[in-house]
């Protein structure tokens, strides 16, 4: 008996889940009812220095294709939630904007662990997901989009770059997490295909600031340059003491994440000057697209807006994916935009061409290394149309539609 | 009304509210809700295990989160080598109420007590969340369960009918669970401090020397309450890891900690509805405040979706205006209103009287 | 032997930022019993209050060692006067209403500074030992503490200030029958306590940097080390800093980061299991 409502239940459940995605009697489907996007980034707490630039940069996204007119004649509400860098509220936003808010798409997860934790929800009550960061790569799932750059499209760029301007020993330092400890293995992989040397490896909890031994560790080291994966507000202080210590001038360093927080804003330019750097999007990039962009920008929120992070545009661009495969399926259907995304869509953003690979739900796009100059990032070179070949090694989700894990790479 | 007669009757409106709750809630909510519900319920024990160690007594833990971590890593662990939830919903509740028990054997043997004791826990969850959180890497392993450092462990699998593997509970199942489980651990408590077991507890607690001279020994009863206090942790720990299906190391962190204590101070101390409400009513806010968000509007709308600010103020707030916490003050004016009304011989008073 | 002075200015440095961020809850909590778990926010402003100055044109040292305190200092006592004295003798209520106010400070200050903060860097520029370089500024940071500690103790034990203040502490109804106004001195010393955290911040806001949730980093480690310490005041923080500060960089330097912070708090456990009245309860019994 109990056993029967309770399947009942979770079918009733599944079957209007099913509907809102499908355009049911659902409010959200009414023809003229507003599309819901739903936003789940850290808006307070500490990861907030990449979460607000996120936020920022897709509700310019909403405001823009608001004014022009919305999507498939419908005006487009953004909700937006602030999980407070706290997971267990990523799992309770998660399943509000898939069942009470009925969202078209969410976009949102800053960190991998935040990914992971919403990634399921939003499997199981079938609601698109775009997970918009720079990370480790690996995750295959059809019901997630990546729009952020992986190692394979950035380290195998910056490492051979800076082994060439600067010298074959590196030391590497790394935030201790998935991201820090799987990037400084790539690291190591490009250096040693390069014919270098790593002389260590040191990974640091989010959390420390004080790095006065490991400044004398690595001067013991004497590497030709350091690679940094640091992350966060407390790991900005390694580069403050690395230059109070006089090394800035003497080690040069390179970074995977440098920028991405703003940090060559907060610090200093004798604090960072010459670090070099390789994302997909500087906000300095001379495209019409990009300059018209950033004008636009500054319009809505200020000229003294800090810098538009390379997160930023991820979410903007994640967000114009998902709108042009709207317009291409004429509906709002997930499964409708998944095919339509499937099939290789492709936008002109800020940071040149961007298309979806359909095996891996990755981007293809430009990156470009650049050298922080006094508070900005000058590029230096740019390599166009990358693909995510880390991914793709390990995930064809045109072969294996139900596939559904983050790999581990083997490197 | 007798004070007997009074508790009797707050029990049995405990008990009809939760039984009500428990079978109707999901059957009036949607499934989003039921989920927050559910999270509600897990709080809710979580709070009444420092509820018991530090309202009864009289142990300051600062690091309730230790035990509650325990709980969750044991049942994700031991969960993802087994495969079947029976041992591991076991281990999840022995494994920290061993680690208690050890942990307060140290101190009250060690006849440290009062902010001491708030340091040691303190510093012994703050020790695990340091140690957890650096175990991102492949080496970090127990069996087939990688630990994933700060990222923590990922799907772990739900828990599952004794015996039946195949047979996984579904979030109606977990809310049922949950708030059974609740129920459950809240009579029992209550059972627990009528004995004469919680009588000595509590006058441990008023005058330890006393208890001492009276023949009783106090560090035992204490040892006692903090192992049972920390199995509920565990037990509460380890419907966390299924609720979400995720275990992280914040889950030990100096936040977590101080929430399990401001749950028991919003609620009351020496009640043990009162962590209940405590808990459920500071989880309401938080997610309320998170989901709250305007976007790009500025000013004053921005200062109202900044949670932080928001909660800070309300929490400053409540400590000037509400000093005992909400249960206690509840009662106090719940009890004047009847006083002023009688007489109404059979009125049932508010179940906050119960306590 | 570079090496070795190298160690040994870090371990110096190690205990003298130890002891600067702990001082000021220190007195707070020595002095008044109140569990001021804002004391991390506190610090937090000083480094704000050192860099609102310095971009307002008043030159870094004025920012920081006379703005971030006098600024904090004055915060304290507002804080002081609307909240804290409603909680004298609830120690537990302070806890909350500090919690409160700590989550108050993080949001207002987002909301305020947003979170991309020019910081202010390191004066003073590097120190060449043998093969190894470090910051001078370092040397500037353990001078401050010196220079801290010992102004303590000197206002504590011979200052009619600090013979007040030590006696209201004591018997806050005999201070007020021989005509002290125990309010008046709560609420300064509460002043005092967030001022020295102010300076605390504001003098290490070049090493660590300055970012609203910065306070999280400071508070349990600043707590452990008050309570290490025990009773006295100024020995206390000293001995249990130099303690903490020793065990957490050598175990660093031989380890990691993370084996050096759980040495620290491992030792924190021993030590009060050993001495639970904390390092001053049992040693240096008379100091301050």
């Amino acid at each position: 008996m109990k056993v029967n409502r309770r399947a009942f239940l979770n079918g009733a459940a599944a079957t209007a889940a099913g509907l809102a995605a499908s355009g049911g009697f659902s409010a959200s489907a009414r023809a003229d009812a507003p599309i819901k996007v739903a936003s789940i980034h850290d808006l307070s707490g500490g990861l907030d220095i990449y979460g607000k630039p996120m936020v920022d940069a897709l509700t310019f996204a909403v405001e823009e294709a608001n004014a022009a007119g919305g999507l498939l004649g419908r005006k487009i509400e953004l909700l937006s939630y602030d999980p407070q860098s706290n997971m267990q509220l990523y799992t309770q936003f998660a399943t509000q904007a898939a069942l009470k808010d009925k969202v078209a798409v969410v976009h949102g997860g800053i960190t991998s662990a935040s990914r992971e934790v919403i990634r399921p929800v939003l499997d199981r009550f079938k609601t698109l997901y775009f997970y918009n960061t720079q990370y480790e790569g690996g995750v295959c799932d059809r019901d997630q989009f990546d729009t952020g750059v992986t190692p394979a499209q950035t380290v195998e760029k910056l490492v051979p770059y800076a082994m060439k301007k600067w010298g074959k020993k590196v030391y590497v330092i790394a935030a201790d997490y998935n991201y820090g400890q799987i990037t400084s293995q790539w690291v190591k992989k490009y250096v040693q295909e390069n014919g270098g040397e790593v002389v260590a490896i040191d990974f640091f909890p989010l959390d420390v600031t004080n790095f006065g031994p490991t400044i004398s560790k690595i001067q013991a080291a004497k590497p030709d340059f350091v690679s940094s994966a640091l992350v966060g507000g407390a790991h900005i202080s390694f580069y403050r003491q690395w230059a109070a210590a006089g090394m800035r001038t003497r080690i040069p360093m390179a970074s995977t994440t440098f920028a991405v927080g703003n940090e060559h804003i907060v610090l200093s330019p004798e604090e960072c000057n010459g670090m070099l750097v390789c994302y997909n999007y500087f906000q300095g990039l001379k495209n019409k697209t990009n300059e018209a962009f950033v004008a636009k920008f500054h319009k809505r929120f200020g000229a003294d807006y800090p810098n538009i992070t390379e997160l930023a545009m991820g979410t903007y661009q994640g967000f114009w994916l998902w709108a042009s495969a709207v317009k291409k399926a004429k509906s709002v259907d997930r499964m409708k935009v998944i095919e339509a995304l499937e099939t290789g869509i492709s936008i002109d953003a800020p940071s040149g061409k961007v298309t979806i690979d359909p095996p891996t739900h990755h981007c293809i796009l430009d990156v470009h290394i650049a050298e922080v100059k006094d508070k900005n990032l000058v590029v230096l070179e740019n390599f166009p149309q990358q693909k995510p070949s880390d991914t793709a090694a390990v995930c064809n989700l045109i072969k294996n539609p139900t596939d559904n894990q983050q790999y581990v790479i083997k490197i | 009304m007798s004070a007997r007669a009074g508790t009797l009757a707050g029990l049995a409106a405990v008990a009809a509210f939760g039984l009500a709750f428990l079978l109707l809630a999901p059957h009036w909510v949607e499934l989003d809700t039921l989920l927050d519900l559910t999270v509600y319920m897990i709080m809710s024990i979580l709070a009444l295990s420092l509820g018991l160690v530090w309202g009864y007594g009289g142990i300051l833990c600062f690091g309730q989160a230790a035990f509650f971590g325990l709980g969750a890593y044991t049942y994700a662990v031991a969960m993802v080598n087994i495969g079947e939830s029976t041992l591991p919903f076991l281990l999840a509740i022995a494994l920290p109420a061993g680690f208690a028990a050890l942990l307060g054997y140290f101190m009250f043997y060690g006849r440290i007590s009062d902010v001491y004791l708030g340091v040691i826990t303190l510093t012994v969850t703050l020790i695990l969340f340091n140690t957890v959180n650096s175990t991102a890497g492949p080496e970090y392993h127990i069996g087939s369960a990688r630990l994933g450092g700060f990222n923590g462990i990922p799907s772990i699998p739900p828990l599952n009918i004794p015996g039946r593997p195949e047979a996984a509970l579904d979030l109606e199942g977990m809310f049922y669970l949950s708030t059974a489980l609740l129920l459950a651990t809240y009579f029992g408590l209550r059972a627990l401090l009528a004995s004469r077991f919680g009588r000595v507890v509590v006058g441990v607690r008023e005058n330890e020397r006393r208890a001492e001279l009276l023949g009783y020994d106090p560090r035992l009863y204490k040892l006692a309450t903090f192992a049972i206090g920390g199995a509920i942790a565990g037990l509460a720990g380890c419907l966390f890891a299924n609720w979400g299906a995720f275990v992280s190391p914040t889950i030990f962190g100096l936040a977590q900690s101080a929430q399990i204590i401001i749950w028991v101070i919003v609620g009351g101390r020496g009640t043990l509805i009162g962590p209940i409400l405590g808990s459920i009513a500071m989880e309401w806010l938080t997610t309320t405040l998170g989901a709250n968000q305007t976007t790009g509007t500025g000013g004053l709308a921005d200062l109202w979706s900044n949670a932080p600010l928001v909660l800070g103020a309300i929490l400053i707030g409540f400590v000037l205006l509400v000093p005992r916490g909400l249960v206690p003050t509840l009662a106090d004016g719940a009890g004047r209103l009847l006083r002023r009304r009688l007489p109404a011989p059979a009125a049932a008073p508010a179940p906050e009287v119960a306590e | 032997m570079d090496l070795a002075v190298v160690l040994a200015i870090q371990v110096l440095y190690a205990i003298a930022s130890l002891a600067l961020i702990s001082l000021g809850l220190a007195i707070v909590f020595g002095m008044m019993r109140v569990i001021n778990l804002a004391h991390g926010e506190f610090l937090m402003l000083g480094g704000y209050a050192a860099i609102v100055g310095t971009h307002l044109g008043f030159g870094l040292w004025v920012s920081m060692l006379v703005l971030a305190p006098a600024a904090v200092g004055l915060i304290g006592v507002v804080v002081e006067r609307t909240i804290i004295r409603f909680l004298y003798g609830r120690m537990i209520d302070t806890m909350l209403a500090t919690w409160g106010l700590s989550l108050f400070l993080i949001g207002l200050t987002t909301f305020v500074f947003g979170n991309t903060t020019v910081g202010i860097s390191a004066p003073f520029g590097a120190l060449a030992i043998g093969r190894y370089r470090t910051s001078a500024y370092t040397l500037f940071v353990i001078a401050v503490a010196t220079a801290v500690l010992g102004g303590v103790y000197v206002v504590l034990r011979h200052t009619r200030l600090g013979l007040i203040a030590r006696g209201t502490m004591q018997n806050a109804n005999m201070a007020a029958a021989l005509g002290v106004n125990p309010p008046r001195v709560y609420a300064v010393t509460f002043g005092v306590g967030a001022a020295l955290s102010g300076l605390a911040g504001g003098v290490l806001a070049p090493v660590s940097g300055v970012f609203p949730t910065i306070g999280v980093a400071y508070i349990a480690k600043a707590f452990i080390t008050v309570i290490g310490g025990g009773a006295a005041i100024v020995t206390g923080t000293v001995s249990a800093a130099s303690l903490f500060g020793t065990i957490n960089q050598l175990a660093t330097f031989a380890t990691t980061p993370v084996f050096g912070e759980v040495a620290l708090l491992g030792a924190a456990i021993v030590l009060i299991r050993l001495l639970p009245q904390g390092i001053t309860g049992r040693f240096f019994r008379r100091g301050l």
